[in-house]
């Protein structure tokens, strides 16, 4: 799937997208994955209070299922207006 | 309903003419205008980032709900990206309705979803460094009265 960093999430990651190849079952779960594999994720995931999630485009939870998702993007609380 | 995400800058004045000409259906029409404000006096620029995939679909869905819910003849929307700088139009909503009451709230309704729900994010950049705008709890907040 297609996994897409915005704000400071791009910028602790260091980049605004990537295929990641998984079989994690809810968004929880391949948070889990990302933030095992190095540091700068597991900084950018440290309080997922602080986080919002889009699963192909569209707000969801992080114990949303996975299933059939293509997209899923990481960002903070929206601050538009 | 129009709903434009752009980088350009727009003029608010003949935005807002435009969408009121010609309507003979409507008795109000109301409208806001979001302009870049440098709270400390050091604003370079305003970066504002956004998801543009989910963008235009959050704001239409928005959108739809306002005209919906306060049965508005028509309503605007437009959002800019990229870098801002100080006193530029950052966004703008107009809705039509027949009475004033619904114009009002449904603008009302629209700016507080725009805060909180269109996928934009606003980086500040002034003489001492740079800063996301961290979301505002009162923000959250705001969209309980809907």
């Amino acid at each position: 799937m297609n996994v897409m960093y915005f704000a400071w999430v791009r910028e602790r990651i260091g980049i605004p997208q990537e295929k990641v190849e998984t079989q994690a079952v809810t968004v929880n779960d391949l948070i889990a994955e990302l933030t095992a594999r190095e540091d700068r994720y597991a900084a950018a995931f440290a309080d997922t209070s602080a986080l919002r999630v889009a699963l192909d485009q569209e707000l969801s939870d992080f114990d949303a299922p996975l299933a059939g998702v293509q997209e899923v993007a990481f960002f903070p609380p929206m601050t538009g207006g | 309903m129009q709903i434009r995400v752009q980088s350009e800058p727009f003029d608010a004045g003949a935005e807002l003419n435009g969408f009121a000409t010609g309507r003979t259906d409507v008795g109000a029409v109301v409208s806001f205008t979001g302009v870049v404000r440098d709270t400390d006096g050091n604003l370079q620029e305003m970066l504002i980032e956004h998801y543009p995939g989910m963008t235009q679909s959050a704001i239409a869905k928005i959108a739809q709900e306002a005209v919906d819910r306060w049965s508005l003849s028509d309503c605007l929307v437009i959002h800019r990206h990229g870098a801002l700088k100080s006193g530029a139009p950052i966004m703008m909503v107009a809705t039509a309705a027949a009475h004033r009451a619904a114009a009002f709230e449904a603008a009302d309704f629209l700016m507080d979803y725009l805060k909180s729900r269109a996928p934009f994010w606003k980086k500040e950049i002034t003489d001492q460094g740079a800063d996301w705008v961290a979301a505002k709890d009162a923000d959250e907040n705001a969209l309980d009265r809907w």
